[in-house]
């Protein structure tokens, strides 16, 4: 039995390791889908071109100047001399930004009084325009709290070091968009497993099927269950390898945080694979040509993926949608690979979705066996 | 062979599948004894890779019984399987891996011990004509070769009895008659084989052949005794032009029992081609058919097969 399946197993290798076609199908579609999903998901602009006018010339404003420099959502590419000419520079687009400070600035934050500071922005793209408003935002909160707390040093240095630091824990980062992004790129990761895995299951047994070679295995001693192994093993491996890839692009590339345990995402994936194998298996125990499967997979995987809580959220889909998302296996998994990597939570948090996961495994799996017998009629 | 009492190596009896409301197979019975090759010769659609799957117990009957070394196909199709090595119709190799790891693979499944195998693989090769090319890719071999490697596969683990389903279908002549001599060596060394072809010369190569229609077994015999058999009368092959008009008098002409198109002439059937043939020539000259030509011809299964099947439909036409 174990021979038999090995020789499966080598069997299966072999042809995946001569399938160019397969090859490139798994790892690039993947790979650039994380850098899609992961660039698009992420409302986060670099080096906004900014055009910078000071004509209060005082140490504060330009400290607020060099904040801007020193940001790198910002390039500062043209100090203006005028007003007309930093509105000009957003007039031919040659900036998205200009930054205004007035004269009387200085004095207006000396005495305690709103310094007021002129933004201009280029409308036409509003999208990272409202990003940039948002990072100005951000700097000039950052840049008056400092100052308030240089003031207030220079009267009592204690205060103001308790005061920092309290806002330093509380606010660590002005990066709400951030956040999206490590939100998206978990999900990006289990849908993406989720349809290649499906894919390359059904249609490594349908394409046997279509060529006429399952018939030629029927008639030899492999079992049923010795041939769904064989034909598991290998995808699972694969999946794993990929999962792992993504994971890496997402926590190196995106900066996703990883704050879990390794360990409880490789079960948590195993059972995720061990249901998502299965469904390709039971897909391909039910069509007789690659197009059927192909089909099959088309109208089973965009559900999947829009009942899985990735994109909509659950609680507000109709009672019998709901209804249906726990037969998904993607919406567990969602839960468990947000909840590694963003919370760190471990098994006994993730029980149900782990429990879930192996039930719809075993059931699919079952059904695949059940299905999958040594005859044509 | 037939004087020592023993079982059959394959033995059918009144076997029926139908599909739906359809009857791919009706009644069929046969026996085939050790060593024998049977063939099965039929058109497309006729039903041979049907009987065949059933005995290899990859579809199961709607009625009768299938054994194989006194097996119960039914009641036990894996101990049937291990006796048995089959070459599907399709093509049955992986074609993205090399000559070498099919037969590993083949080998390896179907529990060919380890001692044995790189013998046993060393045999298929030089059997196959590929010695030397054990590392080749299956999909790049020529249409003769992969054929002679399926055989090989299919016969790794020796099986006593084989089941080639049309393994000589999009193979050139050359291959085809190579072929068949493998399976008689097969065969001289005791193996038993049922193969199914649509080539009709390909039925003198067998011991017996089963001519099958629809789904019945309209004639099982020796080749030669088929062709006596089938046809009452003697054989003649008229060439004459325009062709179709040549077939219409043909038919017309009550003397002849049966015209068919074979090629360019066509082969008519008489009671006794020597007395009525001058006359024939006569009537068809005066139908102005151009350039006849009478000559008598020996029957081939081909011509024996259209007139055995013209009958069946003749006799199903006039049953219903
Ligand atoms: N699985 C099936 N379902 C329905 N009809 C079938 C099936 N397999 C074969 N048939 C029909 O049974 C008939 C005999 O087919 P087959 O045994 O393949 O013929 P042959 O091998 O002689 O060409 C054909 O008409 C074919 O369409
Ligand atoms: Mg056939």
């Amino acid at each position: 039995m174990l021979e038999r399946i090995w020789h499966i197993l080598v069997k299966e290798f072999l042809q995946i390791r001569r399938d160019r076609w397969a090859r490139f199908r798994l790892l690039v579609p993947p790979l650039l889908q994380v850098l899609v999903f992961g660039y698009a998901a992420t409302f986060e602009v670099f080096g906004v071109a900014t055009a910078v006018l000071d004509l209060d010339h005082s140490q504060e404003s330009r400290a607020l100047v060099a904040a801007f420099a020193h940001n790198p959502h910002f390039g500062i590419v043209r100090m203006a001399a005028s007003q007309r000419e930093a509105e000009a520079a957003i007039d031919d687009s040659s900036a998205a930004v200009a930054i205004v400070v007035h004269a009387g600035f200085a004095a207006a934050l000396r005495k305690g009084q709103p310094a007021p500071l002129q933004v201009l922005v280029d409308g036409t793209n509003s999208n990272s325009a409202l990003i940039a408003l948002g990072y100005v935002g951000a700097i000039v909160d950052t840049y008056s709290q400092a100052y308030q707390n240089d003031l207030l040093g220079r009267i009592n240095p204690k205060l103001a070091r308790t005061l920092v630091q309290i806002r330093l824990d509380e606010r660590p980062w002005y990066n709400t968009s951030l956040n999206s992004r490590w939100f998206f790129v978990p999900g990006v990761i289990a849908t993406i497993t989720l349809i290649m895995v499906v894919n390359l299951t059904a249609f490594a047994v349908v394409r046997e099927r279509e060529m006429g070679t399952l018939e030629q295995l029927m008639v030899t001693p492999i079992r049923p269950f010795e041939l769904i192994v064989g034909k598991t093993i290998p995808f699972f491996c694969i999946g794993l390898a990929l999962m792992t890839a993504v994971t890496l692009t997402g926590t190196l590339w995106f900066r996703v945080p990883f704050r879990g345990n390794p360990l409880v995402l490789l079960l948590g994936t195993s059972l995720y694979l061990l249901s998502t194998l299965s469904l390709g298996l039971t897909i391909s125990t039910l069509c007789k040509t690659q197009q059927q499967a192909f089909a099959t997979n088309f109208f089973l995987v965009n559900p999947l993926f829009i009942l899985s809580g990735f994109s909509f959220p659950i609680a507000s889909m109709p009672a019998f949608l709901q209804w249906l998302t726990y037969a998904n296996p993607v919406r567990y998994f969602i839960v468990i690979i947000r909840a590694v990597f963003l919370k760190g939570v471990g098994v006994a948090v993730l029980a149900p979705q782990l429990l879930a996961l192996a039930a719809i495994g075993a059931v699919l799996m079952g059904v695949a066996t059940l299905r999958f017998r040594k005859s044509l009629d | 062979m037939s004087a020592m009492p023993s079982i059959p190596a394959i033995e059918v009896q009144a076997l029926g599948k139908r599909f739906g409301d359809f009857a791919a197979v009706s009644n069929v019975s046969f026996a085939v004894e050790r060593g024998e090759i049977l063939g099965f010769l039929g058109p497309n659609g006729a039903g041979k890779s049907t009987v065949i799957r059933l005995l290899c117990g990859l579809l199961r009957p709607t009625s009768g019984r299938i054994t194989v070394d006194g097996i119960d196909v039914g009641r036990d199709p894996e101990a049937v399987r291990r006796r048995i090595g089959y070459m599907s119709q399709k093509f049955s190799l992986y074609s993205d891996l090399s000559v070498l790891e099919n037969l590993q693979f083949f080998g390896g499944v179907y529990g060919v011990p380890r001692q044995a195998i790189g013998e046993r693989i060393q045999d298929a090769l030089r059997m196959a004509g590929l010695a030397g090319h054990a590392d080749t890719p299956v999909h790049a071999l020529a249409g003769g070769w992969k054929q002679r490697l399926a055989l090989g596969c299919a016969i790794l683990h020796r099986p006593r009895v084989l089941v080639l389903d049309e393994p000589t279908s999009g193979v050139d002549p050359l291959s085809r008659r190579r072929f068949w001599d493998l399976i008689h060596d097969l065969a001289a060394d005791g193996v038993t084989v049922l193969v199914s072809t649509h080539h009709m010369d390909e039925a003198e190569y067998c011991n017996r052949v089963a001519l099958i229609d629809r789904g019945r077994i309209v004639a099982l015999d020796t080749p030669a005794n088929i062709r006596r058999r089938a046809l009452d009368g003697e054989l003649v092959e008229v060439r004459g032009t325009p062709l179709g008009r040549l077939l219409e008098a043909l038919a017309a002409y009550p003397p002849v029992r049966d015209a068919a198109v074979f090629g360019n002439a066509v082969h008519a059937l008489l009671a006794r081609a020597a007395d009525e043939a001058p006359a024939l020539a006569a009537y068809l000259a005066g139908r102005g058919i151009g350039e006849v030509a009478v000559a008598r011809i020996e029957p081939t299964l081909e011509d024996a097969f259209v007139r055995m099947i013209g009958r069946q439909a003749q006799g199903a036409g006039g049953a219903a």
